[in-house]
């Protein structure tokens, strides 16, 4: 499983203040402390805090690509910002997120393949958060439409199928496990599939165990990629034996250790 | 008309070097490199395949047990002393390597020390320059005491040292480690044990790369689907990306085909089954040439005749 470090993220407020006062050590270690964990790659989100999300990105891509080539993903709604760290990164790039909006898709689709960026893109629209399966399928059908058409290697597509608070959306949980098994299905080669795990235990009492039982559901339906808290290690755990379950590994006594080593 | 779909591997296979040349700190003039490929075997379209899979020939250290007549008969009085029938190998049958199998230190087949194991070693890197194989007697508790010996004996060479089991592993690989070595890794016919002894070998601080698996195999008739189905399995998951079994594949491809009934019954027995002399060569051809195909990438084997079939076989198929 692909697995996204969400942790720099200037929501956090350790990250927003190193984001300030251009602290990169805290920056860099919160990098290498996810990669160690077995994160594949690593999320960089401004935060909600940045006055100059534009510098503030560049910033962020400069000092992680210091300690690591992990590729890194550009998590932004505004496409100036992405093109932002698009400019500053050497490393592999994802770009986090398109909507199914024709605005977005038409800026993003082509910043994406220019840059050989990967791209995640999320089922929703300005129309709102979908309300069930086959809305989710309709803009996850939208998006690779769009990609197709604009010869963007849908291999290199991640769908989205927004995942919601377990306490706020119950009924559509078992739509979105559903969505990431028909968003496969879409089109041949298939897209991959990812997920913003943490979303799903938001204002939960235990939300590691939370995310960690979703996540192993969303693996045995197709799940390829999520974003999550890599430093969770009984997440990990978990995230490893469900694949290991779906034969995606050897099995050995030491699987776990296996895995980390790879 | 449609084009084959091809396969793209993000795996490669470790490059195991065999051998130590002057340069290198050993005596070897034959350095040979095993492994590295990117693809399963042959499929040159999907990915590189740098090195020809190699063929040691087995000699052992005491007179064979119960090795069959035609084995017998082609070597001769060199089977009385492990120098001049090393020798026999390289010169006559230019064996690019040799595997040494110490018998003669099992309590039931002669009980030898280690300190005369070790000398032996020492003399025979004297006497050939081609890269060693060496293996124990199959006694764990004679081979933790010969086999370090051997290890410093050849220090610096960097022969390849087994067999590693998984209850028994730890005094070999530091051994190996000590003295600048590559490892067999043995399983007995078992995915799960292969992958975990991996693990255990690298934690002791022993490299992957370093290490070559015996998957342990059985002859044509006797098993060999049920090796090849593993090796081919393992393979998938190396070039899939899974490090921890990325290794090179080393066969015991003679011990296995010369003990087949096939290979062994006298024509007087089975006259439908023709020359005892060519079963034996055949059985011992069609094992080695199976397993070529499932990922073998060095095999142990004895009869010249047999080699010379394989070497040529493996020409062809490198050349395709």
């Amino acid at each position: 499983m692909f697995i996204i470090g969400e942790l720099i993220n200037g929501m956090y407020q350790n990250i927003a203040k190193a984001i300030k006062e251009r602290d990169k050590s805290v920056i860099q270690k919160c990098a290498l402390q996810q990669i160690q964990a077995g994160a594949d790659a690593l999320d960089v989100n401004c935060g909600p805090a940045s006055k100059n999300q534009v510098s503030d990105i560049a910033w962020l891509a400069e000092v992680i690509q210091e300690v690591t080539d992990k590729p890194l993903a550009l998590d932004s709604s505004k496409p100036a910002v992405i093109e932002a760290g698009l400019k500053a990164i050497k490393n592999k790039a994802i770009i986090n997120s398109t909507t199914a909006d024709q605005e977005k898709l038409s800026v993003l689709v082509p910043l994406a393949k220019r840059h050989n960026a990967k791209l995640i893109g999320i089922s929703i629209s300005n129309k709102g958060i979908p309300r069930n399966k086959d809305q989710r399928l309709e803009l996850a059908a939208t998006i690779v439409a769009f990609c197709a058409e604009a010869d963007f290697p849908i291999q290199d597509l991640y769908l989205d199928p927004i995942v919601l608070p377990v306490n706020v959306a119950q009924p559509q949980m078992k739509d979105i496990l559903e969505a990431i098994h028909e968003f496969k299905i879409i089109s041949d080669p298939a897209p991959n599939t990812i997920v913003g795990l943490s979303n799903v235990s938001q204002g939960t009492c235990s939300r590691s165990l939370v995310n960690r039982a979703f996540l192993t559901m969303a693996v045995a339906w197709g799940l390829d990629a999520a974003i999550l808290d890599p430093l969770d290690k009984e997440l990990m755990d978990a995230a490893i034996t469900a694949e290991l379950i779906l034969n995606k590994q050897i099995d050995c006594d030491s699987y776990l250790e296996a895995y980390r080593k790879k | 008309m449609a084009q084959p779909a091809l396969e793209k591997w993000q795996g490669q296979v470790a490059t195991l070097k065999l051998g130590a040349s002057k340069e290198e700190g050993g005596s070897r003039l034959g350095v040979i490199k095993i492994g590295g490929q990117q693809t399963l075997p042959f499929l040159f379209n999907e990915g590189s395949i740098p090195n020809r899979p190699q063929i040691a020939f087995e000699i052992w250290d005491i007179m064979p047990v119960d090795w069959p007549q035609e084995l017998l008969k082609t070597y001769g009085e060199v089977l009385n002393d492990p120098l001049a029938w090393a020798q026999t190998c390289v010169r006559q049958y230019k064996a690019q390597a040799l595997c040494i199998k110490l018998v003669g230190a099992h309590p039931d087949f002669g009980n030898k020390s280690a300190a005369q194991e070790a000398a032996l070693i020492a003399k025979l890197l004297k006497a050939v320059d081609v890269p060693l194989i060496i293996l124990g007697s199959g006694d764990d508790a004679k081979d933790n005491l010969i086999l370090p010996a051997c290890c410093q004996a050849a220090k610096g060479e960097r022969c390849l040292i087994g067999s590693a089991v998984q209850d028994n592993y730890k005094t070999l690989a530091a051994a190996v480690l000590a003295d600048g070595h590559n490892i067999i890794a043995e399983s007995p016919i078992d995915i799960n044990i292969a992958k975990q002894l991996n693990i255990l070998i690298s934690d002791m601080g022993l490299s992957l790369e370093r290490i070559a698996i015996n998957p342990t195999i059985g002859a044509l008739g006797y098993g060999l689907e049920y090796a090849y189905s593993i090796m081919e399995r393992v393979r998938l998951a190396a070039l899939s990306g899974d490090k921890t079994v990325a290794n090179l594949f080393i066969c015991l491809v003679a011990q296995e085909s010369w003990r087949a009934k096939e290979a062994k019954a006298s024509s007087a027995e089975f006259p439908a089954w023709g020359a005892q002399v060519e079963r034996g060569i055949i059985w011992e051809t069609i094992t080695a040439t199976s397993l070529i195909q499932a990922g073998a990438d060095l095999l142990v084997m004895r009869h010249p005749k047999a080699v010379e079939k394989v070497n040529k076989h493996i020409d062809e198929l490198m050349r395709s």
